[in-house]
């Protein structure tokens, strides 16, 4: 008997440690890529790294125009995908246990996990095609399609986390449903809302896939929106797949400041729901 | 069953008409019915741009469809862009092998770590343990690419490679020159990527097992594992299925890391070091400049193709996660 208890307790210790080396294991590959993009990243970073436009091979060059493209592409996208997004996610919230919603949240869900690069195929056949050309809109419409299912989907579960109570106590008081929906319920969930928002704004300054053939990429400063435009992503993968050493270190070098613009505004996102949903409950 | 957040509005909405007040009364319904429309119609949106996905892209397709038939460019294994042969069959085998790889590699990883904060190791790791996958999670695909494609290759070159042939290679798995780039680094890469899904869903799926299931468990006398063993894994069984199909699902359809990593060369080989090609990947790379309605009805065709995948393993693996819950209700309720 004793040996047998033992013999439980060695399978027991074994199997703790196996799975207490897999979480050391998940953290291998995170380590070594930041370590990776930091170091080999910030001897790249100057302020000219930061307003120039792409030089050709051998010169220094910069990543302006992907800045700035990033943000007016992603900017553009959030006209759209914010309201859309946002709105479907308050309506999932409401109406969510009937047949139609229902529906809906099925697809939104399905819909999150279209992969990028479908949507880039759509934003193309319907923008690039008719345009007769890559334009930031394109980007930017693609972008919005990205966006907007994630969106919807963490917007439901912010205005969910409203207590029942604050509800009731607003219809209560004679306030009439819309204006409790409005006034009380997603004024107390804006801060989780802001949270979806800036993980939705997030993900979108990180696609590359949907922005290959509709904003296509640009050399040079541009604000039109219906001509190519640079973004950051597009710019790290033209540089990491071309064969020259110089533009693999730039392709570093804005791999690092990618990871700074999409770590700022995960690190915003968690301040926004710290400061609201998290402080009044 | 009804949702606590519904309560207020359905009940407001029924009672709104049975009590028609004197003058300002009559505004009150209006309001809530332009409010409920107006979101209404912003989520019926949400069945728009379904509608407009699958719309477009079967438009696009078309002409590829009528010139060379489903059944061939499903199952047909040469893709010429030049000649206008387009089979779809090496950029599937390469999405399959790829995702499969991942899944074997990040399935047993993702549920060993969400184990490991859930059920055994010690509460104080679950915070940072938790910042850390949300990080991978939020990691750009094109700087997983960079990462792969820079520092993942090189060291499945050599040593990796070149180990695996001298103690795997009896297996044509592991047989071939070790390039680095190819189905096993698209695979690793993969997994790295689908590894922080997996991981959050399990542990959601964990949460819902009932602490009486645990609780009778060791009072049985069951070791931590035993109980794993016994109550948890049965009744997270469905739900940890659940995750990882939707692990697969972001593996399909992964572009940028896999087109930077794969090699790019479409073929069937049996060889995981040897170089290929997924769905994704070619539509990133050939997109931009292909030529020609047949050409371009092929790429949409391939992105047909990964659409329907991705929405029958996402439709499969919501029912299962809806299964393991709905299942912990019913318990409750009962």
């Amino acid at each position: 008997m004793p040996w047998r208890l033992s013999s439980r307790l060695v399978v027991n210790h074994l199997a703790t440690a196996v799975c207490g080396a897999m979480v050391l294991v998940a953290f291998v590959p995170l380590v070594s890529l930041l370590w990776l993009v930091i170091s080999k990243g910030a001897g790249g970073l100057s302020l000219g790294f930061f307003v120039n436009r792409p030089a050709p091979m051998g010169e220094a060059g910069g990543v302006g125009p992907a800045i700035v493209g990033t943000f007016f592409m992603v900017g553009m996208a959030c006209l759209v995908a914010i309201p859309l997004g946002v709105g479907a996610g308050v309506y999932l919230a409401e109406h969510g246990s009937r047949p139609f919603p229902r529906t809906v949240r099925f697809l939104t869900e399905v819909l999150s996990g279209v992969p990028s690069i479908v949507v880039g195929v759509v934003a193309y056949a319907v923008l690039v095609v008719p345009m007769k050309r890559f334009s930031a809109l394109a980007g930017a419409f693609a972008l919005s399609l990205v966006m907007v299912p994630p969106l919807a989907r963490s917007t439901e579960e912010f205005v969910r986390l409203v207590p029942v109570t604050l509800r009731e106590a607003s219809l209560a008081l004679g306030v009439p449903a819309w204006r409790t929906s409005l006034r009380v319920v997603l004024r107390t969930a804006l801060g989780g809302i802001a949270t979806a928002a800036l993980l939705a704004v997030a993900r979108g300054a990180g696609e590359t896939a949907p922005l290959l053939f509709t904003a296509l990429n640009n050399q040079y400063w541009s604000l039109r929106p219906d001509q190519p435009m640079a973004s950051l992503t597009v710019q790290i993968y033209n540089y990491a797949i071309s064969p020259y050493e110089s533009w693999h270190e730039q392709a570093w070098s804005a791999a690092l400041v990618l990871l700074m613009l999409v770590g700022l505004l995960n690190l915003g996102a968690r301040l926004a729901v710290r400061d609201r949903v998290g402080g009044r409950r | 069953m009804r949702r606590p957040a519904d309560t207020g509005v359905e009940s407001a909405a029924g009672l709104a008409p049975s009590q028609p007040g004197p003058g300002g009364g009559a505004a009150v319904p209006a309001g809530d019915r332009i409010w409920n429309v107006g979101l209404t119609a912003i989520g019926s949106g949400m069945l728009l741009v379904a509608g407009l996905i699958v719309f477009e892209l079967s438009r696009t397709a078309a002409p590829a469809v009528a010139s060379i038939g489903v059944v061939p460019f499903v199952t047909g294994s040469d893709w010429d862009p030049v000649a206008e042969h387009f089979g779809a069959l090496p950029f599937l085998y390469g999405t399959v092998v790829t995702s499969a790889v991942a899944l074997a590699l990040a399935l047993p990883v993702s549920v060993g770590l969400a184990l490991f904060l859930a059920e055994m190791g010690p509460a104080f790791l679950r915070r940072p343990v938790s910042f850390a996958i949300e990080t991978l999670a939020a990691i750009p695909s094109v700087v997983y690419g960079l990462w792969g494609l820079f520092v993942l290759v090189p060291v499945l070159r050599s040593p990796v490679e070149p180990f695996l042939a001298r103690t795997l290679g009896f297996l044509p798995l592991f047989r071939g020159p070790p390039i680095g780039l190819g189905y096993l680094a698209a695979g690793i890469v993969l997994a790295i990527m689908i590894l922080p899904t997996i991981a959050s869903v399990t542990l959601d799926v964990l949460r819902t097992v009932p602490v009486a299931l645990r609780e009778g468990a060791l009072a049985l006398g069951a070791t931590r594992w035993e109980m794993i063993h016994i109550s948890i894994l049965p009744y997270a069984r469905p739900g940890i299925v659940g995750a990882a199909l939707l692990g697969l699902g972001r593996a399909l359809g992964e572009t940028m890391a896999v087109a930077m990593v794969i090699g790019n060369s479409p073929g069937i080989r049996a060889s995981l070091f040897s170089p290929g090609y997924t769905l994704p990947a070619v539509l990133a790379n050939e997109f931009s400049e292909a030529t020609g309605a047949v050409h371009l009805g092929a790429l949409a065709g391939l992105g047909l193709v990964l659409l329907g995948l991705t929405v029958l393993l996402n439709a499969a693996a919501r029912l299962m996660l809806v299964l393991t819950t709905q299942r912990f209700m019913r318990k409750a309720a009962a």
